[in-house]
């Protein structure tokens, strides 16, 4: 069984070092560029839809709700909108389902959210554009067992859980050129325009480009103070530096 | 220097100069201060390529002290919390999140591991271009090298802690390369990994290595470094021995006190240009446009899922392409091994620059044109060496993609090709430069310094 192991973890080895055949696997794929806003409205509304919709099969448990207070909400604003009865507005914002239930109902036990902005940006382009254009290509699909599929993500075993505002799309194929081209087509309008859409989905995109990094903003705040800092410290080195050197030829 | 032997400090009746006198009578202060310090003579005619000496010193101190507030909140355990993300991972974001003032210190430390490649990289490179591993300075550049080597180590274990995908499947892969050593090569991978996989037992030991026995090592080796240079006294960009030409008192002509006008005089403001670039990456650009921390590393390691593509961090990249270039079984000797003694023998035979060298000068300044393209293709060559090592196989500049038939393209154009050829220009460089640095054109070298 050991050497097996060994056996095995060698071939893969090889695969990964050698094989180019595997570099084709993670082709550029095209993603829309995402329009992400730092507006505390917007993110605001995202984290209305975030904890709505994604917070009930996701975790973002590296949050607290307290952190929402971050982005303009009051903890009575937080405990009143967000919170279920025996929750704490210091709380992680975790999930009840548990890792069994969900690697039974959904194959495998959809991912902890708190990160997932930075870890899906690639050469294609940032996580937030990654994300902007997955939750924006979900198609209907009788052969998956939610119904869905998705464009960016082939056979992903998440459903369309912002359906009801998007409608249902399908995947068209045409002929353009010669060349077999996939569209998706929007077969039964939701409740919001295909603008509103993109913009709620914009609002969400942002808020979880927050929540990757809840102190981007302040770091660059600060980031300027250190630069200017070390700016005027140098002038003053150099100054300093050169009295030394005055004398020596 | 060593062999001079400073007078006791005198005190002058005040406290404070009895208490110095006290403490000199009893450990050698005034000594070490003026050997080392403000009778250290270092030459008066230091460029830009001098500042990254003393720049990695600083940085070893930001290591140093980052590291130690990190490992105040970091935890190394590989089992899954209640939210099924491993311990290591959300103690990391624990750390950036919710320590104050934890992402500063996150941040210094993971951009401190490339700043430090970026510096020692210029700092050897500086050794080149100026002939400082020559004769009397072997052991000093030979130190380097083993200081490089710890780094490597100390870089390579770090990034295992955070335990994200990176991580883990690329100190797979790496510590995988050990069992193609004949022999002894599974039992080796077995005992660096501690498990069949890199598992929990992995992460506790790097940990271990990563904040103990590393910077133990690199902090002696740093001192034999030091200890050697000063012996010998620094070189310069002239390549010439100050020592040859001294005053009455024995202080060389060209020399000047290392304190204060290298340290105050010239360091200093460098090291404060330095901090505002890394100030920039630290506040604005941390994940280094995913080469710093890799886009990858974002997702807790998972033993179940291979990452498409992966690459170790960009510092090790020259040496993993070298690595990667070597696909053919020789003399019966299996690819794989091949791969492993180009990646280890591209570091190892730095070491043996100083006896390689035999050309008449040191520095470039006074070297023929043969030193002058060949090292120009070898810089260029390393880097590009170092961009393919972040691509994946198969790569080919330009976006071009090989069609059916046969076109000059494909070999032009491919990555794996030009790996290749770098990869034996790199190890024909060193073997081949006794024959050309002998009998390169070298001008004549002056007897003084030349002072800008």
């Amino acid at each position: 069984m050991k050497t097996h192991t060994v056996e095995l973890l060698k071939r893969l080895a090889a695969i990964v070092l050698f094989a180019p055949a595997l570099a084709m696997a993670s082709e550029a794929m095209h993603l829309d560029k995402a329009p992400v806003s730092t507006n505390e409205a917007n993110l605001q509304n995202g984290a209305k839809l975030f904890i709505e919709r994604c917070l009930n099969c996701h975790s973002a448990s590296m949050l607290h709700y307290s952190d929402l207070q971050k982005i303009g909400y009051s903890d009575k604003d937080i405990a009143e909108k967000f919170l279920h009865a025996d929750e704490k507005v210091g709380d992680y914002m975790k999930i009840a389902m548990t890792r069994e239930d969900a690697e039974n109902w959904f194959g495998t036990a959809p991912p902890d959210l708190s990160l997932i902005a930075k870890a899906k940006a690639s050469d294609s382009g940032s996580g937030a554009d990654y994300l902007y254009t997955y939750l924006r290509g979900f198609y209907k699909d009788e052969n998956r067992p939610t119904g869905w599929n998705n464009k960016v993500f082939a056979n992903v075993g998440m459903p369309h859980v912002l359906w009801d505002i998007q409608g249902t799309q399908v995947l068209k194929e045409s002929e353009k050129d010669g060349k077999k081209v996939e569209e998706l087509v929007l077969s039964e309008p939701g409740s919001a325009s295909v603008e509103q859409y993109d913009k709620e989905v914009a609002d969400l995109v942002s808020f979880m480009v927050w929540m990757a990094e809840p102190v981007a903003v302040t770091r660059k705040t600060i980031g300027i103070f250190v630069l200017v800092f070390l700016a005027c410290l140098y002038v003053l080195t150099h100054a300093l530096g050169k009295t030394y050197w005055k004398d020596i030829h | 220097m060593a062999n001079i032997v400073y007078p006791k400090y005198q005190s002058d009746g005040s406290r404070l100069g009895n208490l110095l006198e006290w403490v000199d009578a009893r450990f050698p202060a005034t000594s070490l201060w003026k050997a080392h310090l403000s009778e250290y003579y270092a030459p008066k005619n230091f460029n830009f390529w001098y500042f990254f000496g003393s720049i990695a010193i600083v940085v070893l101190i930001i290591q140093f002290v980052t590291g130690i507030f990190l490992v105040m909140n970091y935890i190394p355990d590989g089992t899954l919390n209640a939210s099924g993300i491993p311990v290591a991972f959300a103690s990391v974001e624990y750390i950036v999140r919710e320590v104050p003032g934890g992402w500063i210190i996150r941040n210094m430390h993971s951009t401190g591991a490339s700043a430090f490649f970026i510096v020692i990289y210029l700092h050897m490179f500086r050794g080149m271009l100026y002939g400082s591993y020559r004769k009397p300075r072997e052991l000093v550049w030979i130190f380097g090298v083993l200081i490089f080597l710890c780094l490597m180590a100390a870089a390579f274990m770090g990034y295992l802690l955070p335990w994200g995908q990176m991580s883990f499947w690329g100190a797979q892969v790496i510590i995988n390369l050990f069992s193609a050593i004949p022999f002894v090569g599974e039992d080796l991978s077995l005992l660096i990994r501690g498990d069949y996989v890199i598992s929990a037992a992995t992460l506790n030991r790097f940990f271990s290595l990563h904040v103990c026995a590393v910077p133990l090592a690199l902090l002696g080796l740093v001192v034999a470094h030091i200890l050697a240079l000063h012996e010998v006294g620094s070189n310069n960009p002239d390549g010439v021995e100050i020592k040859k030409h001294v005053n009455e008192k024995g202080i060389p002509l060209d020399g000047v006190p290392f304190h204060p006008q290298y340290t105050i005089g010239h360091d200093l403001p460098a090291a404060v240009i330095f901090l505002f670039f890394f100030s920039v990456v630290v506040f604005f650009w941390p994940e280094g446009g995913g080469y710093f921390q890799e886009y990858n590393n974002f997702l807790p390691a998972d033993s179940m899922k291979t990452p498409p593509h992966i690459a170790p961090v960009w510092y090790f990249t020259p040496f993993y392409s070298m690595l990667r270039a070597m696909v053919w079984n020789f003399f019966w000797i299996d690819a794989k091994l091949w791969g492993v003694i180009a990646m280890g023998g591209g570091v190892v035979i730095l070491a043996f620059l100083p006896w390689l060298d035999r050309s008449p000068a040191k520095s470039i300044r006074y070297r023929g044109p043969i030193f002058k393209t060949l090292l120009t293709i070898f810089v260029i060559g390393f880097l590009i060496l170092g961009f393919l090592g972040t691509k994946v196989p198969g790569y080919y500049f330009f976006g071009y993609t090989p069609g059916e038939g046969f076109s000059p393209l494909k070999y032009l154009l491919s990555g794996d090709l030009i790996a290749q050829i770098f990869t034996v220009y790199y190890f024909l460089f060193f073997l081949t430069m006794p024959y050309w640095s002998k009998i390169d054109k070298c001008k004549p070298v002056p007897e003084r310094v030349t002072f800008k």
